[in-house]
């Protein structure tokens, strides 16, 4: 089976004044049709910036400048502007972190939807409000023949993430990326959403990356997760693997630091020190200056190690399970 | 929204009380208009007569409330200089700076408003600089030396336009006006575009500001990644969220416009209110004074309140309430 979304080697630089900056470096993931691939790190890991660099909509001064992205087979590395933007909402769509932000504030929700779906499919505005009408249905948002007619800032939060989560449907794209889509929401709101994402990408069949920081959504959401830190993934393999056997000490450190996983009372264990600045990274793995288990060896580029299909960039691997 | 509307008009009133109390007691200690009307030469008799046929030797208090007292039958007063009533006065010019300044405001907004967008659609394009650099000049050169290169250009060198003055003049329905003739149009877009160049300077930075900021906003991004093209964008998205200052300026302008076009009308010659104004306070002629400037406040405050009402069609989170 051909891969929903296939990322080789996606590699995304930024020009500043203090020289290049790889914000996205070498970045490679498979996800399958149906499955959900969580994408964790820490804020400023690069992985919206992945998000982003998947669906070509880098703004100057970033660059994707290699890797391919395969979705459904078809390069969007390949393809001319025109065509890319084709395939942008189509076979690809996005949902972003900040529902209050995402949705145009001065247009109706039916306005806004109409315009989604009739780009890519010529119809009229009424059988498009129709169309509309049954992706607000979809995600579970009551009485959505009145929703259309409402302004963004008349719904709350989860209902405007479950909106813009509708427009990312309107197409049945094979692969949707969500990058933080329910960090803002309440918890409750966010367990809801994640309940229907998992059912849509049952249903579906679409291939969804979902982008957080939260490893505790991740671990109950996603089939296989990729863990950045500082541009690169150093850890990938199936769910059960990452979270239950994490061989990279960055992994193992963001497990410890989940508060629920620890009893009452302890002292949380934290990873010290603060994520590097991508303009000035440490020699060799990114992570030694943190890591408990940094040696001299670290200096030099960690390799990459794999075992059953959890691949580990690092030089002094855990065990795992 | 008829709560809303009886409240702006209760506030409007207050305005229009304050602001002609304040331009009473201005205007009556510029000076003594009976000095400059009659000749120096004249008996005290005479002088004194004169004064009490136009109360001015009543206390002010009295003098104002006189004056509101005929506001309100409809009499603003008579004109010291042309001995005519101030409406009919005011009236016979209103219809000239009222062509001009919709010319010149919607030359502005036609040209400066798609101009700003592009400069802001592509901010480090070099059409974009030189867009730039043509706004700064459109509001940092000063207005009548612009008139007069104009003027040198197209009137006395190149001959195409004529130098001032106002056209020929057609009706259209009870009014008289320039623009229904091309001798009146002639006559009228030199003054128009020489008005206009402040106003587009202002309205392309205004835009490409706006324009700027859109385009990084995240419900742009999210138009972007939902494959819609960069004119549906534009005109789709952006366009509605950036005309919600502009509606605000353009009423500002529009209004500012109306009541001090005086220098170009000056230099143009052009028979509008602006130039009944200085006029007027050349010669002291106080009805004429004070009843432009309640003019000029009403019509402040009615723009004002049409902006309010634009606003609230176009952003849906403004709400109009009353009594506030």
């Amino acid at each position: 089976m051909t891969a929903a979304l296939d990322v080789k080697g996606l590699t995304t630089r930024f020009e500043t004044r203090a020289g290049h900056v790889t914000a996205v470096n070498d970045v490679s993931f498979a996800v399958q049709p149906g499955r959900i691939m969580g994408l964790v790190g820490e804020s400023g890991s690069g992985k919206s910036v992945t998000g982003f660099s998947i669906l070509g909509l880098i703004d100057a001064p970033g660059e994707v400048t290699a890797g391919a992205v395969l979705v459904d087979g078809v390069d969007l590395r390949q393809l001319s502007t025109e065509d890319l933007r084709k395939m942008r909402g189509r076979k690809v769509a996005m949902v972003f972190q900040d529902p209050m932000m995402t949705l145009n504030p001065v247009l109706r929700v039916g306005d806004q939807m109409t315009m989604a779906v009739r780009v890519h499919q010529p119809m009229s505005k009424s059988d498009a409000l129709q169309h509309a009408r049954k992706a607000l249905e979809v995600v579970g948002i009551p009485s959505p023949a009145e929703r259309l007619k409402a302004y963004p800032h008349q719904l709350s939060g989860g209902m405007r993430q479950r909106v813009a989560i509708a427009m990312a449907l309107l197409h049945s794209p094979s692969v949707i990326i969500a990058d933080e889509a329910t960090t803002a929401l309440d918890v409750s709101i966010q367990g809801q959403i994640l309940a229907e994402v998992r059912e849509l990408a049952d249903e579906t069949g679409a291939a969804i990356v979902w982008i957080t920081h939260d490893l505790a959504v991740v671990s109950s959401l996603a089939d296989d997760i990729c863990v950045m830190y500082a541009g690169r993934i150093v850890e990938r393999g199936t769910a059960e693997q990452v979270i239950g056997g994490p061989r990279h000490p960055y992994t193992q450190g963001l497990l410890d630091s989940i508060p629920a996983r620890h009893e009452p009372g302890r002292k949380l264990p934290q990873i010290p020190g603060s994520t590097p600045q991508l303009s000035r990274l440490p020699e060799g793995c990114p992570f030694q200056p943190r890591c408990p288990r940094a040696t001299d060896l670290c200096r030099t580029e960690p390799p990459l190690d794999v075992r059953d299909g959890q691949a580990v960039l690092c030089h002094h691997p855990l065990e795992g399970v | 929204m008829f709560g809303y509307l009886v409240g702006r008009l209760i506030q409007a009133m207050m305005v229009v009380f304050v602001m002609s109390v304040i331009v009473f007691v201005g205007v009556y200690a510029i000076g003594n208009p009976i000095d400059v009307m009659i000749d120096p030469g004249a008996s005290q008799e005479i002088r004194e007569n004169l004064i009490r046929q136009y109360g001015f030797d009543q206390p002010l208090w009295q003098q104002y409330f006189t004056f509101v007292g005929n506001v309100f039958q409809g009499d603003l007063g008579r004109s010291m200089v042309y001995n005519i009533p101030v409406t009919s006065l005011v009236f016979s010019r209103l219809p000239a700076t009222l062509e001009l300044v919709l010319v010149s405001v919607g030359i502005a907004t036609l040209i400066g408003v798609p101009a700003g967008m592009y400069a802001g659609y592509r901010p480090n394009g070099i059409p974009a600089k030189l867009i730039m650099a043509l706004s700064v000049l459109g509001f940092s050169v000063p207005t009548f030396w612009i008139g007069m290169l104009l003027i040198m250009g197209f009137a006395v060198n190149l001959g195409w336009l004529p130098s001032g003055g106002r056209g020929e003049v057609g009706h259209v329905l009870w009014f008289k006006t320039s623009l229904v003739t091309s001798d009146g149009w002639a006559h009228v877009i030199m003054p128009a575009v020489n008005l206009s160049l402040f106003k587009m300077g202002l309205m392309i930075r205004l835009t490409r500001a706006g324009m700027v900021e859109a385009m990084g906003t995240d419900y742009v991004r999210f138009a972007r990644a939902q494959g819609l093209p960069d004119r549906q964008i534009v005109f789709g998205h952006i366009m509605r969220n950036i005309s919600i200052p502009l509606v605000t300026v353009f009423g500002l302008e529009l209004g500012s416009t109306l009541a001090f076009a005086v220098v170009t009308e000056t230099v143009f010659n052009w028979p509008g209110v602006g130039k009944l104004i200085i006029d007027s306070i050349l010669q002291l002629d106080r009805p004429v004074m004070v009843s432009y400037l309640v003019m000029v406040v009403l019509l402040f405050v009615m723009i004002n309140l049409v902006v309010d009402l634009i606003y609230a069609q176009l952003d849906p989170r403004v709400r109009l309430k009353g009594g506030s």
